[in-house]
């Protein structure tokens, strides 16, 4: 039999009695055929090759990222719970020792969704990349991790997570913000104060194939991850960037897919969208479990591939290079560019308005970012939405100076839970989570 | 009657049973180019003056594929492979000639690319020039549609005996188990046929004219002209004797362990709920993983005769056997010295096990008791870690559903079955160890030759229909037919449970009391755009794996 020559963990998650409705994207079908097809391949049975069962991701580790609202039991669903678990027990594995890479097959997705939730956007509920990470550096220590997200549409709420942390470094790849949802990703949303520039937006013109994702990759993405250096590169990997894809108009294919994989090298993947469930799922995840595990992928190809009809456009092919070239310039600029913005400012303030498009509501935020010269400093966001509530949030990150430590959880404090629904401390140099309504 | 024989590694264990009791047993040993004399020297040391006319049945246990496959006895045979899109097909190249098949039949057994017949053609010929006799045809997704394997099949011409075909020996998906279970089944064929027919002429001598059975892997039999077909079904079905037989002997209905002690290593498998557990994905011979049903059996290289030695100040059992215990005039000191000494087995001369024990402890400086109490200590807990693995294990096996990843149950043995030489010498230090009661049943020496005897049929299909696509197909019985639109899981059910009957009549009689039952069932909707276009069903049923009452013979 075959032996992989990178020990792979897989957490292979169907969810097969789990659906957002019976004919939702996000159904008991969708990896159906994906397991058939890892099954018939024989997968489980390659040396170096191993399962593990998702766990239950914990409401601490859910509240290490998000402030659900009103609680955590009332958003977050039993499936997302696994999900989160599916994505931490492919983490733990690597980290334990037990693999050199983990590849999370689960559904249902989680980079849709931001720090604060109120319920389903894009088919996600909590973050399940972030979830994992925080575990993880719960765990196991702080950890510099590159996140490259590859699903088709903008990871806007791992953005949203990250925004102010350079520890975490977010490149997402995506459709053109234009041309679908959720409609950001912009070269010039950059990040937070304290972490400007580590927030890497690449919006892709529809029809781009396999070789303008690899330039991406190959010339943008990796010299950034090699300056960077961090210590763990996680992927976003949704498939619907795939040829097939009903919901998203890219060119992309299982060897592309396989090869971007072999090119990031990433240390731990997730699943995130993808809804071509018999001609891209299949052969995509196929073409990516091969890749992580080092072994021969040249024959994974959908069963109508034909290289010459997905090539792209040459226009896309300058469009992107010139594209590449400004986000790079961006990236080199980043100090620069941050002084100008950021010097002699307390205080930087934006405003957000967040359309979850699953339930039809729409929140508006306004985030408000403590400059300091210590450390990333702390977060205050006030939000409102549809649903009637109004609350104020207070996110300390690890790290933070004893100073905004002190003056943040002092907001929490004397804020009157009469102006609010609910106001919330994240205080991760302490692990402490609170609420006062 | 029953006959109920075991052939075992070197000794065949035979039981003659009737009215619920064990009449007469025999142990014989045999050569492995001797089976079929030792088996009739078995039979006629149990039936010396019984009327062959009284006896109704006589099932066997037979190593004889399992020996071809590990001594490489068997059969040149060309395979005929079709893998399409995937991994790289090269490294299942087994047979001796291995031609490639250029078509691709996708996971929904939709034809996506026909394959170029000539390819066959060309291959029929080859082989004849070679010599070759032996074909397996065996293409990716052969299961979800046969129709590529057929085709070849009928391409191939009837100058070709046997030609096995993938679908028609597992239903199940992983297309590297499928050519490897293609490849032992067409490679043993032929040894196999020898095998039985020269069984029916020696029984056929001995005026015996009951029905004769062997066992396969999973516990259940066949009937020996039906097993022609799938000799490779009989592989390694040594463990599956001795489950059986404490299944007969133990009257158990609960989760448990069994250990199978013997000289060089113990065996160990499980009941799940009174039921004997089956290996995941299908048995592993030599070098090749398989779809062939088994009972889940693994083991650890410790036994009554493993030797035993200090290494430092660690002792070490195993996994090594260099001989016979000392007290039998081995020449290391063994576990089985150590029981002797501890007066818990009879057997040998128990000087020579003081003087084994007495040598191995004073380099440590400890008495012979001592060393002897050491040695079956450590010897517990080598069994019991390796149970604590196999469960560990076994209870984190991939799931696929909320439901079952929430509250699916585990495996938690309650009692611990326990036969093998040494089985009542070391059931009380299991027992510590273990913290479970530990049994050992009455008539363990020959449960194997029991278990055999009192095996039935078993079966399994697995039938998959496709509303969307109209079509329904099961493999095992090569069926493929156009379903109509209003098909469901009822119908499928219904279906599968009268199917099942007729893949058990291929392989042997059903008996009265024998159940067919279905044992998963799923039904997907299957949506395209924003409609439900069909439903995709899977079921997968069997005879449920079951000992003949002891008491009705």
């Amino acid at each position: 039999m075959l032996k992989a020559k990178n020990r792979l963990g897989l957490v292979f998650f169907p969810a097969f009695d789990w659906a957002i409705s019976p004919t939702h994207p996000e159904r008991e079908e969708r990896l159906l055929y994906t397991l058939d097809q890892v099954s018939e391949e024989g997968v489980e049975d390659i040396e170096g090759i191993k399962f593990f069962n998702p766990v239950l991701a914990k409401e601490e580790d859910i509240k290490r990222v998000h402030f659900c609202v009103p609680d955590v039991d009332s958003v977050v669903t039993k499936s997302h719970v696994i999900s989160a678990g599916g994505a931490i027990a492919a983490a733990r594995a690597l980290f334990e020792g037990k693999v050199d890479k983990a590849f999370a097959v689960v559904r249902p997705p989680g980079h849709h969704a931001h720090r604060v939730v109120y319920g389903d956007r894009g088919f996600c509920i909590i973050n399940i990349e972030a979830i994992m990470l925080e575990h993880i550096r719960q765990s196991f220590g702080p950890k510099k991790v590159a996140i490259v997200d590859t699903d088709c549409h903008h990871g806007d709420g791992t953005q949203d997570i990250y925004w102010n942390d350079r520890n975490t470094l977010f490149i997402s790849l995506h459709q053109d913000g234009r041309t679908l949802y959720p409609g950001s990703g912009f070269p010039d949303e950059m990040g937070g104060p304290g972490a400007y520039g580590y927030t890497v937006n690449v919006p892709l013109p529809p029809q781009t194939g396999e070789e303008g994702f690899l330039y991406v990759i190959e010339n943008l993405v990796m010299p950034i991850i090699k300056e960077y250096k961090p210590d763990l590169v996680v992927n976003s990997a949704g498939q619907d960037n795939h040829y097939t894809d009903p919901i998203t108009n890219m060119n992309f294919t299982a060897q592309g897919y396989a090869k971007l994989t072999e090119l990031l090298d990433p240390d731990i993947a997730v699943l995130e969208g993808g809804y071509s469930i018999e001609g891209a799922l299949p052969y995509v995840n196929l073409g990516i479990i091969l890749a992580l595990a080092g072994l021969d992928y040249s024959h994974v190809k959908e069963p109508d591939y034909d290289p010459d009809k997905m090539r792209q456009p040459g226009w896309i092919s300058d469009y992107i290079k010139r594209l590449c070239n400004d986000i790079y310039g961006r990236w080199l600029r980043k100090e620069e560019i941050a002084r100008k913005m950021f010097d002699g400012k307390d205080f930087v303030r934006r405003n957000k308005r967040i359309y979850y498009d699953t339930i039809g509501i729409m929140e508006n935020q306004e985030e408000t970012i403590k400059v300091c010269r210590s450390c990333s400093g702390y977060t205050m966001i006030k939000s409102k939405c549809d649903l009637g509530y109004f609350i104020l949030a207070i996110v300390i990150p690890p790290g933070a100076c004893p100073r905004c430590v002190e003056e943040a959880r002092k907001i929490y404090e004397v804020a009157d839970p009469g102006d609010y629904t609910g106001i919330y401390l994240q205080d991760r140099v302490n692990d402490e989570f609170k609420v006062k309504k | 009657m029953i006959i109920g024989l075991d052939v075992g590694g070197t000794h065949i264990d035979a039981v003659l049973l009737s009215n619920g009791k064990v009449l007469r047993t025999a142990k014989v040993p045999y050569s492995s180019g001797s089976i079929v004399e030792g088996i009739c020297s078995a039979i006629d040391e149990l039936t010396e003056d019984v009327d062959p006319g009284k006896i109704n049945r006589v099932n066997l246990s037979t190593t004889i594929c399992t020996n071809a496959v590990l001594e490489g006895k068997t059969s040149p045979v060309g395979m005929i492979l079709e893998s399409g899109p995937g991994l790289d097909a090269s490294f299942l190249a087994c047979g001796e000639e291995n031609v490639f098949l250029d078509g691709y039949i996708d996971h929904r057994g939709q034809e996506v690319k026909p394959f170029n017949e000539n390819i066959v053609r060309d291959a029929s010929v080859h082989f004849k020039e070679k010599g070759i006799l032996s074909v397996g045809i065996a293409t990716k997704f052969s299961v979800r549609n046969p129709v590529h394997e057929l085709k070849a099949k009928e391409l191939l011409g009837g100058d070709f005996c046997p030609v096995t075909m993938g679908h028609a020996l597992s239903g199940k998906l992983n297309f590297p188990r499928r050519v490897y279970t293609t490849y032992l089944n067409a490679a043993v064929y032929e040894r196999f046929r020898f095998f039985a027919s020269a069984i029916d002429k020696a029984f056929e001598e001995r005026g015996i004219r009951a029905p004769v059975n062997v066992l396969k892997a999973d516990g259940g039999t066949m009937n020996l002209k039906k097993a022609v077909s799938f000799p490779v079904y009989t592989v390694l079905s040594g463990p599956s004797a001795s489950v059986m037989g404490c299944w007969v002997l133990s009257d158990n209905h609960e989760d448990a362990v069994i250990l199978d002690i013997g000289g060089t290593t113990t065996d160990i498998s499980f009941f799940a709920g009174g039921i004997p557990l089956l290996e995941p994905r299908g048995i592993k011979i030599g070098a090749y993983p398989t779809l062939v049903r088994a009972i889940y059996s693994h083991s650890v290289a410790i036994g009554g005769d493993s030797a035993v030695r200090f290494e430092g100040d660690k002792l070490v059992i195993g996994p090594r056997r260099e001989g016979p215990p000392k007290a039998l005039g081995g020449p290391m000191p063994t576990p089985t010295d150590a029981m002797i000494l501890l007066e818990l087995l009879n057997l040998g001369k128990k000087e020579k096990a003081y003087i084994a024990m007495k040598e191995l402890g004073e380099v440590m400086g400890i008495s012979p008791e001592e060393t002897a109490h050491l040695i079956l200590d450590r010897m517990g807990d080598l069994i019991k870690e390796r149970v604590y693995e196999l469960l560990k294990d076994l209870n984190s096996r991939p799931v696929y559903t909320i439901r079952e990843l929430l509250y699916g149950e585990k495996i938690t043995p309650k009692r611990a079955v326990i036969i093998g030489g040494p089985a009542k010498a070391l059931s009380l230090m299991l027992e510590r160890k273990l913290k479970i009661p530990c049994v050992v049943p009455e008539n363990f020496e020959v449960a194997n030759a029991i278990g055999a005897a009192l095996s039935r049929i078993t079966a399994e299909i697995n039938l998959i229909a496709d509303t969307a696509q109209g079509y329904l197909t099961v493999p095992e019985l090569g069926i493929r037919e156009k379903i109509g639109r209003d098909f469901n899981l009822e119908k499928a059910r219904k279906q599968a449970m009268e199917l099942i009957k007729e893949r058990a009549s291929a392989l042997g009689s059903l008996s009265e009391d024998a159940e067919a039952e279905i044992v998963e069932e799923s039904c997907f909707n299957m949506v395209r755009g924003f409609y439900t276009v069909g439903r995709n069903i899977r079921v997968k049923a069997q005879i449920k794996p079951g000992v003949s009452s002891f008491e009705m013979d």
